[in-house]
């Protein structure tokens, strides 16, 4: 389990305690944190699950592949530390991480 | 104004299915979907991606299941009404009518509402002022391309619909072509056309950056893009046209007085009937307990909504259960002998 804390745009923030083996998309739409849409449901089709991973954070969670790169292209305004956060998978190492929903998903 | 037995909206691999399980049944139907194709998710956002999960094929794209299920389904003739975007739905006595942002009218006792999670619509610029240009010099498709001559474009995006008309433009424009990063996507022997047309100073490519400004008076004169390293360049534009991938948008479905669930529609799991009656949902639009997102559920939800579809079109008849295996009525529709 891992202690995940979703910010909106505006700074506001929520820490929950996410299950190992769940996304950070399924930890974020199982307690109804909003700003994450996840249309397509995980199938890393859609770029709707969009944020923004705190930098210290960036480089220590397992690199994005190829596919998630190029779907963060369509993506409303990526950044640098984006992600798809249901590629992002919870385990124990990944205790304290903050990600940043972005202003809209779309 | 058109009449049928039932209304199908989206025209993805549940929409293509519904046609099957009424078709058999001896109902006609017509499919509206707001794509150029059918397939929805399937063909728009994985046509190449196996799907592993379809009973008894242990392997297909999304484009396959799609052209199969086309397959599936010529027998009964039923015309897709592509391009068109179901706007308004409203009861009139028995029947429910149906209007597309084109004008078009149907009208069916009927509505199966296979729509996914809405609507595909292109992604748009984030920029706020991109907006009251749209349609004048922002756009996110090429219609025409005679309205794209002899001006300066800025292209932004880095697939293939940002590369191949980078490209084909670039014959009678000039061109930017910008992308948010230094890989492209796209295909890279088009790539490598348009690297060869950079070095001969026909295109400019700039990467990594994105649009951070524009600058018109009446009319749109030139865009201010943003590196990385936060640098800035001004670029003289008459069109910026922007290729970012379609969205998904429920659009108007929340307006049809529809008990929602979120962006799903709660259905009866016994006709996956909604709260109005006639009016089904069925894949990944509809909700009950237990809902799995899967294909082969949507499968089974309209083989069911079919049935009650088929007690209100044919009210006088009695439905009655058959195979395809045994069914000699069936295999006519299917024009078998």
């Amino acid at each position: 389990m891992a202690k995940i804390t979703y910010k909106d745009f505006q700074g506001n923030s929520k820490s929950i305690n996410v299950d190992n083996g769940l996304s950070v998309m399924e930890g974020a739409i199982q307690n109804e944190i909003p700003g994450i849409d996840a249309d397509c449901g995980g199938a890393m089709a859609c770029a709707t699950c969009h944020v923004y991973v705190k930098e210290e954070w960036f480089n220590k969670i397992p690199k994005a592949e190829d596919a998630e790169v190029d779907m963060i292209d369509m993506a409303f305004e990526p950044k640098k530390n984006s992600r798809l956060s249901c590629q992002i998978i919870v385990s124990d190492e990944l205790d304290g991480l903050e990600v940043t929903t972005p202003e809209k998903q779309s | 104004m058109k009449n049928t037995d039932v209304i199908i909206i989206g025209a993805g691999p549940v929409g293509l299915f519904a046609v099957h399980q009424l078709g058999i049944k001896g109902l006609k139907a017509i499919v509206v979907d707001n794509l150029d194709k059918a397939g929805g998710q399937c063909i728009e956002l994985y046509p190449d991606k196996p799907i592993y999960d379809i009973p008894a094929v242990p392997e297909c794209t999304g484009e396959e299941l799609t052209k199969r299920l086309l397959e599936q389904i010529k027998p009964f003739k039923t015309e897709l009404y592509l391009n068109e975007r179901v706007e308004e739905v409203y009861q009139e006595k028995e029947n429910w009518i149906v209007k597309t942002n084109n004008n078009e009218e149907f009208m069916a006792p009927n509505i199966i509402i296979a729509g996914g999670v809405g609507s595909f619509e292109p992604r748009k610029i984030s920029l706020k002022e991109c907006e009251k240009f749209e349609g004048k010099s922002v756009f996110y498709a090429v219609k025409n391309k005679e309205n794209f001559k002899n001006k300066n474009i800025s292209i932004f995006g880095g697939g293939d619909s940002a590369l191949d008309w980078a490209l084909e433009l670039s014959k009678f424009s000039n061109i930017t072509l910008i992308h948010r990063r230094d890989e492209f996507r796209g295909a890279q022997h088009t790539l490598a056309e348009i690297r060869k047309l950079e070095k001969e100073g026909k295109v400019s490519i700039k990467t990594p950056c994105q649009i951070d400004s524009l600058e018109s008076d009446k009319e749109l004169k030139s865009i201010t893009i943003k590196y990385d390293d936060g640098k800035t360049e001004k670029i003289s534009t008459d069109v910026i046209l922007g290729f970012f991938g379609l969205i998904m948008k429920l659009g108007p479905i929340a307006e049809w007085g529809l008990n929602m669930d979120k962006k799903t529609i709660e259905v009866n799991p016994e006709n996956f009937e909604t709260n109005k009656k006639g009016i089904f949902a069925a894949g990944d639009i509809c909700s009950y307990p237990g809902k799995l997102k899967l294909i082969l559920s949507g499968f089974h939800e309209v083989a069911l909504a079919s049935v009650e579809c088929f007690k209100r079109a044919r009210p006088n008849e009695k439905y009655k259960f058959e195979f395809t295996t045994s069914s000699k009525t069936i295999q006519d529709r299917l024009g078998k002998k």
